[in-house]
């Protein structure tokens, strides 16, 4: 254990580096660059770290994949159009079953747009390839969490096999502050390919994403879905506060959550009845704990930076399970404060 | 000829139609592999074109990416392990269309992989269109009648040779050649088991079915593509 005072985009690599990690590709994109330059620095000074920067996301991600399949914790990083050019290689390491992590900090889009504050690409980042989004999404609200849930993306990537992400924002890895360095255990990569046990036993493996057979396919995807299901309770995380007795239970994720979670508590000590539900895992979604926590409400909210994407989540996973009133405050690619966040909740209640 | 020993048996029969170019070159490959002992330490990384019919093709380990992908990927396998002989194997449109952004970088950092690519003037696994490598007024799915093709193709292995620091190994060879071809495949992978950087092979190939030629027509049509792209190892100021 190690307390620090750091910035946000130092402690990703950090957490990247204590679980494990011995590779990134990546390009620069505002605001992840400093994670390609922070990598790059470490690099320079650990040889057994590797480094490549790529023409462009396509290739940062492709390689990214290459160095996992040859035994590497590799990784990379990306923002808004880089994380659109990413896809291609997110979508094949989503159908090979390959344990890729891609920190992305979210831009306000469409298009090159802004670089501090945005929600707007969690359905780019959840479901974002031509698939089913077999894919685990984090979504760290401050700068400890940063540093466990980028550890844990490893983990989680590693021991499951779905591409893994930490969706994060500008604000998040500009942020200075506290925190503590907790190495935990990690679990080991293996080669995909070239792994010499099975190639001393005459064992040979042609691995393939492009079937001939509808069947053959339907039968993989099958699988895939099946295991993402098994995970799904094994790996959901939320926070919840003042929950049990609220009326209006407010949804909230990320660092839009800090910021709600600042106003349901001087809510609180005006005597309003409103909780706060907070998913960090945003896929799989803890549908069961939501459905649980608004059971006796009867009004709930959802805030983001963006129009309605994590709100569609919400409904879908509360459809039929609750008659509460629903409202909702979307401020696309902008900053949410505690004080703004209180108003809307005195508006609703 | 002797079949490959890499070869998966059970594969075989491959999947490509009959009189395709890519069995030669991949023959050839095989006979490489072989010859130069790397069956155990090769990677066989392929892009989506036909050439993704050989993601099974030989007892090597072998990874099928995405079309114009192999390349980056061949990239990240062996800066994650230096000691594999990574060989990646593309089409002309996915090297040199989609891919070719991949390919130069790759090149301009020496990255110490080689990439085979198979010239047959079209997009042969979508059927037939255009591309960077059609020949002036040849007639393919998308330029009908000759009409909207380039008025000099690319010539992928005299671009790259323009790349870096000069230190690369570029051919062209034929399969109307296939032991010269062997040649040079042989030595871009010595190349890269050196240590020297990227090595790269394009390999004028036949699509009788694309084209539509018979056997007599295959050939002559590939003597036509021969007249087009010079054959041989090519330096940095583009002579061979
Ligand atoms: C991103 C993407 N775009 C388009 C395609 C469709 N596609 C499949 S193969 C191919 C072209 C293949 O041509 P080439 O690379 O020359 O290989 P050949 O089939 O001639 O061996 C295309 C365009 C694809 N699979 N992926
Ligand atoms: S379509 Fe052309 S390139 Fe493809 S397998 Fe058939 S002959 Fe070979």
């Amino acid at each position: 254990m190690n307390k620090v005072l750091a910035i946000g985009n130092e402690v990703v690599v950090e957490a990247a580096i204590d679980a494990g990690a011995s590779m990134f590709c990546g390009y620069p994109i505002t605001p992840s660059t400093e994670i390609l330059a922070g990598w790059a620095k470490r690099a320079d000074v650990d040889k057994d770290l590797v480094f490549l920067q790529t023409e462009d996301e396509i290739a940062a991600g492709f390689a990214t994949i290459g160095g996992i399949l040859a035994g590497k914790k590799a990784w990379t990083a990306s923002a808004g159009p880089g994380n659109i050019l990413m896809q291609d290689s997110l979508a094949m390491a989503e159908a090979m079953r390959i344990p890729i992590v891609t920190y992305i900090a979210q831009r306000g889009g469409p298009s090159t747009g802004t670089v501090i504050f945005s929600q707007q690409e969690l359905f780019l980042t959840a479901h974002g390839g031509n698939g089913e989004g077999m894919r685990i999404v984090y979504s760290p609200g401050n700068l400890q969490e940063l540093y466990d849930y980028t550890f844990k993306a490893f983990d989680a990537a590693w021991r499951y096999r779905f591409p893994t992400f930490i969706l994060s924002d500008g604000y998040l890895g500009k942020t200075f502050g506290e925190v503590i360095y907790h190495k935990g255990k990690t679990i080991d990569a293996k080669p995909m390919l070239q792994d010499k046990e099975r190639i001393e036993k005459g064992e040979y493996v042609n691995i393939r994403n492009c079937y001939s057979l509808e069947d053959e396919l339907a039968e993989v995807l099958n699988k895939d879905i099946e295991d993402f299901h098994k995970m799904s309770p094994k790996i959901v995380e939320y926070e919840e506060l003042y929950c049990g007795d609220a009326e209006l239970i407010v949804f909230a994720h990320g660092s839009v959550a800090e910021a709600v979670k600042a106003a349901v508590s001087m809510a609180r000590e005006q005597k309003m009845k409103v909780g706060l539900f907070r998913p960090i895992t945003l896929r799989p979604l803890p549908k069961e704990a939501m459905i649980k926590a608004v059971r006796k409400a009867k009004k709930i909210m959802v805030i983001e930076a963006a129009h309605g994407q994590f709100a569609k989540l919400v409904r879908d996973a509360l459809f039929g399970a609750t008659q509460a009133e629903y409202y909702s405050y979307f401020k696309p690619a902008e900053g949410i404060v505690p004080e703004e966040a209180l108003e809307k909740i005195q508006e609703v209640l | 000829m002797s079949v490959p020993s890499c070869y998966k048996k059970e594969t075989k029969p491959a999947k490509f139609c009959p009189g395709c170019g890519h069995s030669i070159v991949l023959k050839m490959l095989g006979q490489a592999i072989d010859e130069l002992g790397i069956q155990k330490d090769a990677v066989f990384s392929i892009d989506i074109g036909c050439s993704l019919l050989a993601w099974d093709f030989y007892d090597v380990d072998t990874v099928q990416t995405h079309h114009g992908r192999t390349t980056p990927v061949a990239v990240g396998i062996k800066r994650g392990n230096p000691k594999s002989v990574v060989i990646a194997y593309t089409g002309d449109g996915g090297a040199y269309a989609i891919g070719l952004q991949s390919l130069l970088h790759s090149a301009l950092r020496q990255e110490n992989v080689t990439v085979i690519t198979v010239n047959n003037t079209l997009y042969a696994m979508t059927g037939g269109q255009a591309a960077p490598t059609t020949m002036p007024h040849e007639v393919t799915d998308s330029t009908p009648n000759g009409d909207f093709t380039l008025e000099s193709p690319l010539m992928g292995p005299e671009l790259v040779s323009q790349i870096g620091n000069g230190d690369l190994y570029i051919a062209r060879g034929s399969v109307s050649n296939p032991m010269t071809l062997k040649k040079y495949i042989k030595k871009a992978i010595t190349h890269q088991m050196e240590g020297k950087g990227f090595s790269f092979v394009e390999a004028l190939s036949i699509c009788p079915t694309n084209w539509k030629t018979d056997a007599k027509g295959s050939f002559e049509f590939l003597k036509t593509m021969e007249e087009v792209y010079k054959l041989g190892e090519i330096n940095r100021d583009g002579t061979s």
